[in-house]
């Protein structure tokens, strides 16, 4: 579905990712795993078209889109899901999933994609008219998950959704990713809480220094020696 | 004293009328500032110009002045949005000193341009509507015109904003600008917009000004400061809070210049604020961030 071949990036002068290769099958879900400032982030935002790719192509579905503007990108049927949940605060819950239907596509379908989302997250339904800033730190990870359901993805791109948040909550968003996952997504997640992510997915790229240095089935790297001894401490 | 009570309600209800007026010109203003970030500092210089357009239609080309009038919120739209693009655009980025000295600039090239075309001499669209009694209370029809459009506009505005996806989009662009192309939403375009209805909103504004006053260059002068300290006072940027400060000044002016005189409420609406400000400076009713 979605590939990325010899990719490099960066800002200004910084290179952040050197010829940075994946590829995500439909109905597969795939971690990038890596520690911080590896960067997985930037791998994400370059897939988003935030920022340049300064060599390299991005293909969805047999469709090469480098030079696409950011904002169409969503139409190509990727929604991300930013570092940090990134709501609008002083937006109710509501006109949050509301913005994550913008585009004409997605509007069509708006009331059925809404009762969707609020069936995955009946908390979501409850809290509709409450400001998204109000929320707690897990209720917001379900409203931006939510959000970017809201257009009706083909790949859903997640980043550290388990960042900031406490280890009661982390374990249910893992749950959530679960059920993501039962519902037909394919998804691509970048996570530093290695541990829990390669139990959630079928197969992880290893990202250090901005090179990818390891990649194969979920759980081949988690059993593999230098993930274990260099991320797990064991 | 029975007598006296009968002005002092005209004063009030005058106020009231004058508040909604006032309330339209903040809202255009905030509306812009709240989006974008930049204040347009020639806000009520495109007024003028839409009050000059309405009267040299109407009174000058003969044209209808329905027609006039929508002539004049159309350019006033479209300047609002060229504004944007060559003149905002450019130092989005730059400090706000700088975009303040920008839309300065405006302002002067505005009333140079109005003095060179139409010189300085008072202009009215020669549309004189009556007044109207209600009991022993004396209202004049063009004040209440203004009220009620302007409280019209105010109430589709907010429900644009409210209701649509794109209003909702600009809500959105003011408080997490980064990701909106991860919305599927060009900024860019947001901002145009957000700039064609702040436009179009003066040209509205200029509509119910010509009915109730003379039109000259340096009309500006006498809504622009005064807008500009409404929304300060609201809190800049925020919409509600500009529409209740609308109200607030506008009794000032209106009841302090009938106990005292005319221009006494001026003296009096500007000694409040002044008070204001140091009493909260991020204006009565700030956003809490």
């Amino acid at each position: 579905m979605l590939a990325v071949n010899g990719l490099n990036a960066g800002y200004g002068s910084f290179q952040a990712l050197f010829d940075v290769s994946l590829s995500v099958g439909a109905g597969e879900s795939i971690a990038v795993i890596g520690p911080n400032g590896a960067g997985k982030t930037t791998l994400l935002r370059a897939i988003s078209r935030l920022i340049d790719a300064s060599s390299g192509e991005l293909t969805m579905e047999g469709r090469r889109y480098n030079e696409l503007p950011a904002h169409q990108v969503v139409s190509l049927g990727i929604a991300q899901v930013p570092e940090g949940r990134r709501l609008f605060p002083r937006l109710s819950v509501e006109d949050n999933l509301k913005m994550g239907a913008f585009t004409p596509a997605a509007r069509a379908g708006y009331r059925e994609r809404l009762d969707f989302v609020y069936s995955l997250f009946p908390k979501m339904k409850q809290r509709r008219m409450q400001l998204a800033g109000t929320m707690s730190g897990g209720e917001q990870q379900m409203c931006a998950i939510g959000r970017a359901l809201m257009s009706r993805p083909k790949l859903l791109l997640l980043d550290e959704p388990s960042a900031g948040l406490a280890p009661v909550i982390v374990q249910s968003i893992f749950e959530l990713m679960q059920r993501i996952r039962a519902e037909g997504y394919t998804v691509l997640i970048v996570e530093q809480n290695i541990r829990q992510v390669l139990q959630v997915v079928d197969r992880a790229y290893l990202l250090e220094t901005g090179r990818i240095r390891m990649s194969g089935a979920a759980d081949e790297l988690l059993a593999s020696d230098e993930i274990r001894k260099a991320y797990l401490g064991l | 004293m029975e007598f006296f009570d009968i002005f002092l309600l005209e004063a009030v209800i005058n106020g009231l009328l004058l508040g909604g007026l006032l309330a339209l010109l903040a809202l255009g203003l905030n509306l812009v500032f709240g989006v974008i970030d930049v204040v347009w500092i020639c806000y009520a210089e495109l007024i003028m110009v839409g009050m000059y357009t309405i009267w040299w239609l109407h009174a000058e080309q003969g044209v209808p002045l329905w027609l006039a009038f929508a002539c004049g919120i159309a350019l006033a739209a479209v300047l609002g949005a060229l504004l944007h693009q060559f003149i905002v655009r450019p130092v989005l980025a730059a400090e706000p000193i700088n975009q303040l000295l920008v839309t300065g600039g405006v302002l002067f090239f505005l009333q140079a341009a109005a003095t060179v075309l139409f010189g300085v001499e008072f202009r009215n669209i020669g549309v004189r509507l009556p007044g109207v009694s209600i009991g022993e209370v004396n209202l004049s029809v063009a004040r209440l015109i203004a009220f009620g459009v302007a409280l019209a506009a105010i109430v589709s505005t907010y429900l644009f904003l409210t209701r649509t996806y794109i209003g909702t989009a600009i809500r959105a662009i003011s408080q997490d600008r980064a990701i909106m192309p991860l919305m599927g939403v060009d900024s860019s375009r947001i901002y145009l917009l957000t700039s064609a209805l702040g436009g179009a909103l003066a040209g509205l504004a200029a509509c119910l000004l010509v009915l109730q006053y003379d039109i000259h260059p340096a009309i500006g002068l006498s809504f622009g400061p005064i807008t500009f300290l409404i929304c300060v006072l609201g809190g800049l940027g925020n919409l509600i809070g500009g529409f209740l400060a609308a109200f607030v000044f506008a009794q000032f002016i209106s009841v302090g210049g009938f106990v005292f005189h005319l221009e006494w409420g001026y003296v009096l609406a500007f000694m409040f604020f002044i008070v204001m400000m140091f009493w909260k400076p991020q204006g009565l009713f700030a956003r809490r961030r």
